[in-house]
């Protein structure tokens, strides 16, 4: 029986896409509700976070209506953002909790050593917590790819069973590598 | 020349200090670390202001508060901090960018050779021992030419060797440049060995300063007299000044003393009493009568430190005696302990301290 992959490279494409776009705006927050105190500070720490309380459907169906497409079609750039809204949290409070963990005693003395902070962060905080943002990034990818494996399998009309049992176990298996993988850095098992 | 006033809930301080070293020297909780990080901006004080050379780095009045990178000060944290994903090699050009390639690589050599790290210049902090650790540390923060240097001794303190490597470096330094060092230190040999000025710190507030070896000759108070270790210090009353022949008399609880002539005092003033330790003389007791400033002791414990003995008598009387002498006399049934003349310094003792 032939099988077809496409659903699979499908779902790692679009996975890889939304990490990347929660990566961007996952980590300047991450960071800025880490280093930064201003007011309004708990506000955007619960707003980024509420996607995380809210169900896929309601999320999704808020989206699609603020775009303009409903009723639901299936259009990747819209399974995209959902996904980068739904990872995003995700993302943040892991590296949160990675950047909060540096030791700020090495980012004051690159600070009393004539350090600016983008420098600071650069040169400092992003390769001290390296390990807890490639945990974070592994994390949300295998969180997006198994959404995206599992609608784009059913989206694409799959009705035999063999076909789909045999398009789940890579999903299954690569976001178990992702997570096993995160918490071994974590753990800082794997050597720099 | 740094000028720093400083208050905060638990600090109140003012000095000035110019080239050399200058010791903060306090019991843990004095506030030495929370001046050190004000200097450095790293905790903003409530009010005060702190002058580096002629530049404001900070003032509360006029909300001046530069921030840690502008304000030149090199800072050796209690935590040491090099950074750990970098060999000691990256550590020192960190503070160099904006330099010149070739200007970079002149202090980084210039650095390594002076403070003997060229061979662990290649590795990571984990890699060295604590003691290049140490001085790399010491190195990094002056190689970007502050114009103050901060010190801050370990919470716990530091060993026997790397004390000694800390006051190595800091003497190259103090030798070597015209850098001005606040060094922030609970060891008083510390200060004895580097410090041109002490600033005798208790519970955010500045005691005493001076020349350590004055200050530690003439406390401003018990206060002083206790944080800088002299364990003999007894509540006496003047009975007598003779400036004339340049003698003293006083009663303690217990016995009269005759001491130096101390100007300033009257008779009927009532002072603490301080000797040093080291200061006491003790000889065996063979029940003739004691000559004048001997008197008659009960032994109660006896410590073994490195160098001396440590004899603790009755009436919180503390000698400390070289090891040969003990070992003639260890087998006294009984004590005199000689408080020489000279020896005596008196404190003002305050009406309160009487309750």
């Amino acid at each position: 029986m032939p099988v077809d992959w496409s659903p699979l490279w499908l779902s790692l494409r679009y996975a890889a896409l939304a990490t990347l776009f929660s990566l961007v705006m996952g980590l300047p927050l991450a960071w800025l509700l880490t280093a930064r105190q201003f007011p309004g500070r708990e506000l955007l720490d619960a707003v980024a976070s509420l996607p995380l309380m809210l169900p896929p459907a309601v999320l999704a169906y808020y989206l699609l209506s603020a775009l303009g497409r409903w009723p639901l079609v299936f259009h990747w750039h819209a399974a995209v953002v959902v996904s980068t809204i739904y990872t995003l949290p995700l993302l943040m409070r892991m590296s949160r909790s990675g950047l909060a963990a540096v030791d700020h005693s090495f980012e004051n003395a690159a600070r009393g050593l004539g350090a600016a902070e983008w420098r600071v962060f650069w040169r400092i905080t992003l390769r001290l917590a390296w390990r807890a943002l490639v945990a974070a990034i592994l994390a949300s990818f295998a969180r997006s790819f198994v959404d995206f494996g599992i609608t784009t399998i059913v989206a694409g009309g799959a009705t035999d069973v063999a076909q789909i049992a045999v398009l789940l176990l890579p999903i299954a298996a690569a976001a178990l590598a992702a997570l096993y993988i995160g918490n071994r850095l974590r753990r800082g098992q794997v050597l720099a | 020349m740094i000028q720093v006033r400083l208050a905060a809930s638990a600090l109140e301080v003012e000095f000035q200090s110019a080239s050399g070293i200058t010791a903060l020297f306090g019991p843990a909780g004095a506030g030495k670390t929370l001046i050190l990080d004000s200097i450095a901006g790293f905790v903003t004080p409530q009010s005060g202001r702190i002058i580096l050379d002629d530049e404001i780095l900070f003032d509360a009045a006029s909300r001046v508060n530069l921030p840690p990178r502008r304000r030149h000060c090199g800072y050796v944290s209690r935590q040491w901090a090099l950074f750990p994903h970098m060999s000691l090699h990256d550590n020192l050009l960190f503070p160099l960018a904006g330099l010149r390639r070739l200007e970079r690589h002149r202090r980084v050599k210039e650095m390594l050779e002076r403070f003997a790290l060229q061979e662990a210049a290649g590795r990571r902090p984990h890699a060295v021992s604590p003691a290049e650790r140490l001085r790399a540390t010491v190195a990094r923060a002056i190689i970007g030419e502050p114009k103050l240097m901060l010190v801050d001794e370990p919470a716990g303190g530091l060993d026997m060797a790397l004390r000694a490597e800390l006051c190595n470096a800091l003497r190259t330094v103090r030798d070597e440049t015209e850098l001005p060092v606040l060094l922030a230190t609970r060891d008083v040999d510390t200060c004895f060995e580097l410090a041109g000025n002490l600033l005798l710190l208790d519970r955010g507030r500045i005691l005493q300063s001076g020349a350590p070896r004055k200050v530690q000759d003439q406390p401003a108070s018990v206060e002083a007299a206790r944080l800088l270790g002299i364990p003999n210090l007894f509540p006496a009353e003047i009975l007598a000044l003779d400036p004339g022949r340049n003698t003293s008399r006083m009663r303690l609880e217990s016995f009269e003393l005759t001491g130096p002539y101390f100007p300033g005092r009257l008779r009927g003033d009532r002072v603490w009493l301080c000797v040093d330790a080291s200061e006491l003389r003790v000889s065996p007791h063979d029940g003739s009568k004691p000559q004048a400033n001997q008197v008659p002791a009960r032994l109660e414990r006896v410590s073994d430190l490195p160098q001396t003995v440590r004899l603790e008598f009755a009436g919180a009387i503390v000698a400390e005696i070289p090891r040969q002498e003990f070992a003639r006399q260890k087998d006294n049934k009984e004590w005199l302990v000689e408080f020489p003349p000279e020896a005596l310094r008196v404190v003002a003792r305050d009406a309160a301290e009487d309750l």
